[in-house]
């Protein structure tokens, strides 16, 4: 318990009292849509950035003079267009590069399977590995267009705050009612006994190819630090179809100049509307007054004070370290301790003097390799890339998502260039044994090698290399256990469960603080949607 | 199943093997034939009760009497180092969890003793506070020396010092020149002391103690005897006259201590603690239940018996398993534990009522039931202690 306030009086720190009508902590994406709708609707808002840039997970760096990668995201098409269009963000610079095909999986065999956003022709390269797979794949990606519909519909209200229903929360439910009716009942009851399924479970009530069911399941386990075989990674299949506007279960398209492009045309757009953008601001504190929010202290002394706080970090940084947890309920600080982070994914970015030829891509290369070249063949790889982080150790033969967004973006690098970025599983942030500086070598080596076996010349090509531990994730993005969402997506982290039971509207216990991150519901991805919610609930509170 | 580092004796002196199993502690029920001779002792000279197995916390560092603050409802800063607090704590809605005796041993130092084991609680109110919680149930014995003689016989063993500990006070001290902490606290309302020694001298203790203790007649008493003085005192017990909030299911079984008449132990205008808010709202609102005494009218009693060609019967031990109380017909709450009180001569009772019921002189009907037969006997509201002789809290001499 430290009596903070008591501080201000000695540091002749500056004071900026009533300036602003909120404050929002955190210029990551959904920081920054939260401040574009609510300067939108006239209020007065300031962004606060800890770090020199805004994004927050995702950004645009120059790891290498004149090579520029999306640090962490890189999968644009979870933006949503509502967003996108309320925001003016075509205005505001956003360009979003198309991608296809979604994945090219290599096999060891030397073959490949191709996913391509059109349905019909992803049939025939299953055709390949098995012509059942091939008869069932479009009716699997019906259903699972009509399950993500339902959940779209979810993604969009706040879910009501078990067991306390307000009536308001029935009123929003209705929006629910007609594409439920829509559907049918029955198709509710398969929702329900689907969600909560392993995907290998539910794939293999799908497909008997074995390469089919990996790689459509390592789409699933992408943004969640479990492997296929837990209950509940089904969810996190539809839920990336669910925001995902390529209506697909992978992220797929580029934004141009990077992910870094995209926060800056949110932060563009919310300038534009007026509200104000500090960067280097670090908040130490929300200051409290009898139980309400009334401004933050930087790290630097400085107090600004707002009618409204909004927190768009993650739930730990925002309860237990801004807010002292002494005067909060005792359960409240518990499930705040109890979320569940543990991170699984590493980053890998290398800068190349030419395109490695994969073997399995033959004379198409260009083509097959401008999506995501992802290294997941089997089902039971993806399952044993897992299964040591049980153990608190890493993958040996890991699950890579790779990109060249040079071959899409040819500004991101020198000319004849190219940029790749790798998304590593599975890297367990609780290691059982080594230490991170050791690991950094171990992850580059292990990559390297991976890409390798499927493109002999790979390390010929490599001018460069940057590994992003779990811990960077942490130190550097601060995202909590280098988890990429804010706190996993697993069943008992979703709806009015997010971030936690009771708190699933926006809102908190302290008055005038609100929160938007993705720790909020609907959860991770480059959607703002939560940012989009959160303002909604922000501008009732502000009235 | 653990013995207390007394065991060695309290086993020999069990004459009957009358044990039971507490928190999974072998426990005297009773030594001698008849507790009750045990119960006059307590009253009339002197007796031990073997208290170790009571969970114990030293919580201690720069954020013990924050931490203690945020949990307990009594305001921890107004106890000086030397004194002893009871406190009550609740959960967040403000229903008791349990309660407990808070000793400040050193700045900064405290010990906390609990009826349930308690650790969980205070790590988990513990976050981001400078303060190390010591489990140190089994690295301290006790034992309970109460009665009127307890501080001769004291006075004698440790000097006379001791005539200086006012009631609710602790120090560090010699009794027979092994090292021991000695408060003057007790579960029984009498005069007596709560006497904290290390496991290894536990057994010479227990022999000084009994050696000089001859001339007062000092006896070893268990749970049953126990029961009854604290009955007699308006002490109440956790599982019997009220239940943890965190071992039940249903709200209607838990209490809040405004319910249970602990309102004097709950300093709401504190700074923060768990459940503060929605026990000042239930302050202004009022509490749903009022604790209390009952006193059985005993003729009403017998003309029951007399129904049935019985004598009127009264057990010695005491009773704990609830019995519904009505007025006019109507339930209106319910007696929790009770006992024949020897000193008063009184069948006497705790209970919880409806307030508008709680006034004293207020007559109720309990229910009685005699061979499985429901029946209901007049009974008298009157406030608690039943029992509280001055000597309980007096200085010097009884
Ligand atoms: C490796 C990786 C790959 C991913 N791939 C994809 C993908 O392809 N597609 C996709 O859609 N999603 C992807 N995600 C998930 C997605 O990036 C996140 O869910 C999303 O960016 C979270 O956005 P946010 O605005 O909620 O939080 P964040 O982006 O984490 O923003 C929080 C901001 O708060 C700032 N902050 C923290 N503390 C303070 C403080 N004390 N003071 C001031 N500011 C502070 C942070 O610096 C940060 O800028 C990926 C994530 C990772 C880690």
């Amino acid at each position: 318990m430290e009596n903070k306030t008591s501080e201000r009086e000695l540091s002749g720190a500056k004071e900026l009292r009533n300036k602003y009508d909120v404050i929002v902590i955190g210029a990551g994406h959904n920081g920054l849509v939260t401040a574009g709708y609510l300067a939108k609707a006239g209020h007065r808002v300031l962004v606060l950035e800890k770090r020199e840039m805004v994004g927050g997970a995702a950004v645009t760096e120059e790891f290498f003079p004149g090579y520029k990668y999306s640090s962490l995201a890189s999968g644009a098409s979870a933006l949503s267009p509502a967003v996108i269009t309320d925001l003016n963000l075509h205005q505001h610079g956003l360009e979003i590069l198309p991608t296809d095909p979604l994945i090219f999986s290599p096999q060891p065999d030397g073959s490949h399977l191709t996913i391509w956003h059109d349905v019909t022709r992803t049939a025939d390269e299953i055709a390949k590995y098995s012509q059942a797979d091939a008869a069932a794949y479009p009716q699997f990606i019906k259903v699972l267009r009509s399950y993500s519909q339902i959940m779209a519909v979810l993604n969009n209200i706040p879910p009501p705050d078990l067991p306390d229903v307000r009536w308001g929360d029935m009123i929003s439910l209705l929006k629910f009612v007609k594409p439920v009716r829509n559907l049918g009942w029955e198709y509710v009851a398969q929702v329900i006994r689907v969600l909560p399924m392993p995907i290998s479970d539910l794939l293999n009530e799908w497909f008997e190819s074995n390469v089919v069911k990996g790689t459509i399941a390592a789409s699933s386990v992408s943004n969640i630090s479990w492997g296929p075989q837990e209950t509940g990674t089904a969810f996190a299949l539809f839920y990336n179809c669910s925001v995902s506007s390529n209506n697909l279960f992978k992220f797929s398209g580029r934004v141009k100049g990077g992910m870094g492009a995209l926060t800056k045309s949110l932060a563009n757009a919310a300038k534009s509307f007026g509200a104000e953008i500090m960067t280097n601001s670090e908040v130490a504190e929300i200051v409290m007054e009898s139980g309400h929010a009334i401004g933050i202290k930087l790290t630097n002394g400085d107090l600004i004070t707002a009618a409204a706080v909004v927190s768009a970090v993650d739930m730990r940084t925002t309860f237990l370290k801004f807010i002292d947890p002494y005067f909060l309920d005792q359960k409240i600080v518990k499930h705040i301790q109890n979320i569940k982070y543990r991170g699984t994914m590493a980053r890998v970015h290398y800068a190349l003097d030419e395109l490695p030829s994969f073997t399995a891509a033959g004379a198409d290369v260009q083509q097959l390799i401008s999506g995501t070249v992802q290294i997941a063949p089997t089902m039971s790889y993806l399952q044993k890339a897992y299964d040591p982080v049980k153990y608190g150790r890493y993958s040996k033969r890991p699950y890579l998502d790779i990109q060249i967004p040079t071959l899409t973006d040819s500004t991101l690098a020198p000319e004849g260039k190219h940029c790749m970025s790798v998304t590593v599983k599975y890297i367990p942030f609780h290691l059982h044994e080594g230490d991170w500086d050791e690991m950094r070598g171990v992850i580059r080596q292990l990559v390297t090698d991976t890409i390798s076996e499927y493109a002999p010349d790979f390390e010929s090509c490599v001018q460069d290399c940057k590994v992003i531990t779990p811990l960077d994730i942490e130190d550097v993005y601060n995202l909590p256990e280098g988890n990429p969402v804010h706190g996993d997506m697993t069943l008992d982290q979703i709806l009015w469960m997010r971030p936690i039971p009771g708190y699933a509207q926006y809102r908190t216990p302290v008055h005038n603080l609100y929160l938007c991150s993705a720790a909020t519901h609907p959860g991770g991805g480059v959607t703002g949607i939560n940012g989009k919610n959160s303002s909604r609930e922000i501008l009732k509170g502000l009235k | 199943m653990k013995q207390t580092p007394f065991h060695p004796r309290t086993s020999e002196l069990c004459e009957l093997y009358n044990w039971s199993l507490w928190s999974n502690w072998l426990l005297v029920d009773m030594y001698a034939p008849d507790h009750t001779h045990e119960y006059f002792a307590v009253r009339t000279a002197c007796a031990v009760f073997d208290i170790s197995m009571i969970p114990k916390y030293h919580i201690h560092g720069p954020d013990a009497l924050g931490l203690l603050n945020r949990i307990v409802t009594q305001d921890v800063s107004r106890c000086a180092v030397g004194r002893v607090l009871y406190t009550p704590w609740c959960d967040d809605e403000g229903k008791i969890i349990d309660d407990g005796l808070l000793a400040h041993l050193d700045e900064g130092s405290f010990r906390l003793t609990t009826g349930d084991p308690m650790l969980y609680w205070l790590e988990d109110n513990a976050v981001r506070l400078d303060v190390s919680i010591d489990d140190v149930t089994e690295s301290l014995a006790g034992l309970a020396l109460q009665g009127p003689f307890s501080r001769d016989l004291l006075k004698q063993l440790s000097g006379e010092e001791i005539e200086k500990l006012a009631y609710f006070d602790i120090t560090k001290t010699k009794i027979a020149g092994i090292p021991v902490e000695v408060s003057r606290t007790g579960y029984t309302g009498d005069l007596g002391y709560e006497i904290w020694v290390q496991p290894q001298h536990a057994v010479q203790l227990w022999d000084m103690l009994f050696e000089a203790g001859e001339a007062y007649r000092l006896i070893p008493f268990g749970d049953f005897a126990l029961e009854m003085t604290r009955i007699e005192a308006g002490l109440l017990l956790t599982d019997v006259d009220f239940n943890s909030s965190m071992k039940v299911v249903h709200e209607f079984q838990k209490s809040s201590p405004l319910e249970l008449g602990l309102g004097w132990a709950v300093k709401l205008d504190k700074e923060f603690f768990v459940g503060q808010e929605a026990l000042k709202q239930e302050k202004a609102r009022g509490p749903a239940w009022a604790t209390v005494g009952l006193e059985v009218d005993l003729n009403s009693l017998e003309a029951i018996f007399a129904e049935f060609d019985m004598p009127l019967y009264l057990p010695p031990e005491a009773w704990s398993e609830a019995v519904p109380i009505y007025s006019h017909g109507e339930q209106i709450g319910k007696a929790t534990s009770g006992t024949w009180s020897p000193i008063l001569k009184k069948s006497i009772a705790i209970a919880r009522l409806k307030p508008q019921y709680a006034k004293p002189g207020t007559v109720v009907d309990m229910e009685v039931t005699i061979d499985a037969q429901r029946k209901q006997a007049k009974a008298t509201v009157v406030k608690l202690p039943f029992y509280d002789p001055p000597r309980k809290k007096s200085m010097g001499s009884h």
